[in-house]
């Protein structure tokens, strides 16, 4: 388990890092997604790993799973998602009014070549 | 407990949504509550400064859960100090963007800057590691919306740069949380200063990696050199009143670094000894050699004023890295300084651009010049750090502190050499833009001169005279700062006040 979880969050980084470091918006929008699913189940993962078992205080429950970081990833996910739709938005903007979407600006950005 | 320390955090979140719902389609109306709540905010917290003036560490739980189970707000100098500034510079820049016509260029000025001065306020007041992010994301989705006010293909570009950049960073900011909590098992920061301090010497290596991922998160804010690079275009293509206000912005990351790194890794912990001070320092004096020769090759003003901006923040750097209080002390002055005097710059380069354009080359003399000139050679001494101003009093202490520092040498001659580049630079711009005989057949390309914004010119004037205030006062300003700095370095104070033990 920990190895699988572990091996996901290191590929949604990698995925994540490569897509970011492309030209073009949309794959950059893509990377930055993947990257915060990859914080999202690290940060989930911190409160270590645990089968069955309860959050909050339960009749007859043995043992419970830390609770912080699962209201830590709540907070991360809504974030993040928020942050998602700003830069969608944003880049659509900039790709509709510069008729360009690469990432770095050229000296001539804007005349619409 | 004293309920007044939420009240900066709340006043502009309530005042927001009220514009954006109540007051959507009258701006004069919007004007009217935009000023009256920033005015209320600078009395809140000059009010939460005098509380503070004491010494006590005044501690705010929210819902009133006990320390390392609830989220803290904590009040001591160092954060009086900021929230004042955060307001002061505020009312500056809301004035300029009033009298400028910069808010009805655009959607939800107002709204926006309320936000903004939210999540400033909430960051220099948090007493918790996530709730800094919170704030931090909160700071940084209104900066979003302001950076981008007015459209346009080129500021829409420098936009996605911007979000883009600062999402990376809010995702390794989470990384270097999910360390930190899964190593000591709290994100309180006097909780994790108390267990980061007792923490075993052999496992340190997860503990090292996540206090170095934080400070890259906030050397990302602080625009420190190699993470620079997102500040020239960000701050360049931003409304000039907006990029104002982010001089208070890259403060926040210099706040940061300076409480977490004294508070929980501080310079004495064994934990994360030798990490922070031998990084820090040398990228500070690349930062403000950078920033200071940006200036002398940028051939935009406001591009310009984006280096002086990255290199006042390397002379910041400089000042926190040592981590001693006399250093801190001359930090905290700094700070001070270098907000009022990027904002200053920021202003009269918006008072020029709307007169002839963005250009530093000849062109038709402007309307109210002299005027303007004044200022711009004001700006331009507080900003090189040449006397009379308090950038020559900062700079100083700067310098001063340093002489215990391995690498005294290095620092004087960057600080002595730089300020020489800055003054050769800013002169030349001051000589374009002011002096050079223009050629009578070229044609003025700026838009129309309006009429001249006097609100524009209080806000610049105002600001000139903190700098005054800052370098006649300076005396008092220093014992308040030493005084900050003290409390900083006490960290058992604060932790004492935070989680509540009695004081033996």
């Amino acid at each position: 388990m920990e190895v699988l979880v572990a091996t996901a969050v290191g590929v949604l980084t990698a995925g994540g890092i490569y897509l970011v470091l492309r030209q073009h918006t949309f794959p950059v929008i893509l990377g930055l997604a993947l990257l915060s699913y990859a914080v999202n189940v690290f940060l989930f993962a911190t409160g270590r790993l645990a089968f069955n078992l309860p959050p909050i205080y339960s009749d007859g429950a043995v043992s419970y799973t830390d609770p912080l970081p699962q209201a830590l990833v709540l907070t991360a996910i809504v974030i993040s998602f928020g942050m998602t739709a700003v830069v969608v938005m944003i880049a659509l903007s900039a790709y509709l009014s510069a008729k360009d979407d690469r990432i770095d600006m050229t000296p001539d950005a804007g005349d619409g070549a | 407990m004293n309920h007044w320390i939420i009240l900066p955090i709340v006043l502009p979140a309530v005042l927001a949504p009220f514009i954006i719902m109540v007051l959507r389609h009258h701006l004069d109306l919007q004007r009217i509550f935009s000023i009256a709540g920033t005015l209320a905010l600078v009395a809140v917290t000059l009010g939460l400064m005098g509380s503070a003036l004491g010494g006590d560490i005044q501690v705010y739980e929210l819902g009133d859960w006990p320390a390392p189970f609830g989220i803290v707000l904590v009040l001591d100098r160092l954060s009086a100090m900021m929230i004042v500034l955060t307001a002061l510079l505020g009312l500056a820049v809301l004035l300029h963007a009033i009298g400028s016509g910069w808010d009805k260029r655009g959607w939800h000025f107002h709204a926006l800057f309320q936000f903004q001065l939210m999540g400033i306020m909430g960051a220099f007041l948090t007493g918790d590691a996530f709730n800094l992010f919170v704030f931090f994301e909160v700071l940084l989705i209104a900066s979003y919306g302001l950076m981008i006010h007015g459209g346009g293909a080129v500021r829409l570009q420098a936009g996605v740069q911007y979000v883009g950049y600062n999402l990376l960073g809010s995702t390794m900011f989470l990384f270097a949380l999910g360390i930190l909590y899964n190593v000591t098992g709290t994100l309180n920061m006097a909780d994790l200063a108390v267990r980061v301090a007792d923490f075993p010497a052999q496992d340190t290596a997860l503990l090292r990696i996540g206090a170095i991922l934080l400070l890259l998160v906030f050397a990302i804010k602080a625009a420190v050199l190699p993470l620079h690079f997102w500040l020239p275009a960000s701050y360049a293509n931003a409304p000039a009143p907006v990029a104002a206000l982010f001089a208070i912005m890259t403060k926040v990351g210099a706040y940061a670094i300076l409480r977490m790194y004294t508070l929980v890794f501080g310079p004495d912990v064994a934990a994360s000894a030798g990490l922070v001070t031998p990084w820090l320092m040398p990228a500070a004096v690349l930062t403000l050699a950078v920033g200071m020769i940006g200036i002398l090759g940028s051939r935009q003003l406001a591009r310009m004023v984006a280096f002086a901006a990255i290199g006042s923040m390397g002379t910041l750097l400089i000042a926190i890295s040592m981590f001693t209080p006399e250093a801190t002390t001359a930090a905290l002055y700094y700070i001070i300084h270098s907000t009022f005097a990027t904002a200053l710059l920021f202003l009269i380069v918006d008072l020029v651009t709307e007169r002839r354009g963005d250009q530093l080359k000849v062109n038709m003399p402007m309307p109210q010049s002299g005027l303007i000139a004044c200022l711009f050679f004001a700006g331009a001494i507080a900003m090189a750090g040449m006397p009379p101003l308090s950038g020559f009093v900062g700079k100083l202490l700067v310098m001063n502190a340093s002489w215990d520092s391995p690498l005294v040498l290095l620092i004087w001659a960057t600080i002595l050499v730089t300020s020489f580049i800055a003054i050769v630079g800013l002169a030349r711009a001051g000589s374009i833009l002011f002096w050079k005989p223009f050629d009578a057949t070229l044609t003025l390309e700026a838009p129309e001169p309006s009429k001249p914004a006097i609100l524009s010119f209080v806000a610049c004037f105002a600001l000139l005279a903190m700098l005054i205030a800052l370098t006649v006062f300076a005396g008092p300003v220093l014992d308040y700062v030493g005084a900050t700095s003290e409390q900083l370095f006490a960290t058992q104070d604060y932790i004492d006040a935070v989680l509540n033990r009695d004081i033996p």
